[in-house]
């Protein structure tokens, strides 16, 4: 029940996070990925902000065995850079770099009530039950 | 060269949205052990325990009620969105399969892997950004002019 209660209050700042930031707008996403137009820096400056206070945070946690709320840590043991990491970041930052649209803001851009964004993350999730699809089909075979 | 746009550059905003976005990250590692990964969390939902749904709903709730809150709260930003439909519909299927293949994406791998200093998540950070810079030139200067 905390541990809902938690997940719900960390989306909703998440999402407050990326409304102020101005990141929600597709538009100022392409504004920074736009080199060679009218640059907007605010994207840079936004990871700066979110990785600074991360850095301490992911410090601190790196360390311990259980969370605050009694949970095993769930940290990434996944140290091998390979193709697939490779590939499916093309992919993403292509798709990203067409609509403006990451999964976060295009959530938040749907919860705002946007029709696109709703169009987007049910494109997203189409995407996403590809993957699940080919995945358990080459497990089969 | 580039030439930056400073009508439209908002530092503090950005600065201040960003710290938020970063302590939202740290209240879950710290609190609940888990990295705040937009794609994992909704990902997961398709393939992850049904133990873990009711949290991962949760969080997803929590961010699309996020503009109403907003909204009461503040005001809501201006979201503009030039796409047209052809074009986020399969912009939304790449993102979807993309980020499922590289194991995240500006979340995960920008936000919380950055601060991990995991050196799996710069590759796949620096990957994305490249190609979302590419992709745009191609857009918008490459192609037909």
């Amino acid at each position: 029940m905390k541990d809902t209660f938690v997940s719900f209050m960390v989306g909703l700042l998440f999402g407050l996070g990326l409304l102020l930031s101005g990141m929600a707008n597709p538009e100022k996403v392409l504004g920074f990925l736009d080199l060679a137009g009218a640059w907007d820096p605010s994207l840079a400056l936004v990871m700066t902000g979110a990785v600074a206070v991360g850095l301490v945070a992911f410090t601190i946690a790196g360390r311990w065995r259980y969370s605050m709320l009694g949970n095993e840590m769930k940290l990434p043991s996944n140290r091998e850079i390979d193709k697939r990491l490779v590939i499916g970041s093309l992919t993403f930052g292509a798709g990203w770099g067409m609509a403006g649209f990451c999964p976060g803001p295009a959530l938040v851009a749907s919860g705002a009530g946007e029709t696109k964004a709703v169009v987007f993350v049910a494109a997203m999730i189409a995407g996403m039950a590809a993957f699940e699809f080919i995945e358990r089909a080459r497990k089969r075979a | 060269m580039i030439n930056v746009d400073w009508q439209a550059f908002t530092p503090w905003s950005a600065l201040g949205g960003g710290a938020l976005i970063g302590l939202a990250a740290a209240g879950f590692v710290l609190l609940s052990g888990r990295i705040a990964g937009i794609s994992g969390i909704l990902g997961g939902l398709l393939s992850g325990p049904k133990s873990d749904q009711s949290w991962r709903i949760a969080f997803l709730v929590g961010m699309v009620i996020s503009p109403l809150i907003s909204w009461a709260l503040f005001r809501l930003p201006a979201i503009e969105i030039n796409a047209g439909l052809p074009t986020i519909v399969i912009a939304g299927f790449l993102v979807g399969v993309g980020t499922r293949y590289g194991s995240g994406c500006t979340s995960g791998h920008g936000v919380c892997g950055l601060s991990r200093l995991s050196p799996r998540s710069l590759v796949a950070t620096i990957t994305f950004m490249v190609a979302g810079f590419v992709t745009v030139y191609l857009i918008r200067h490459g192609l037909g002019d």
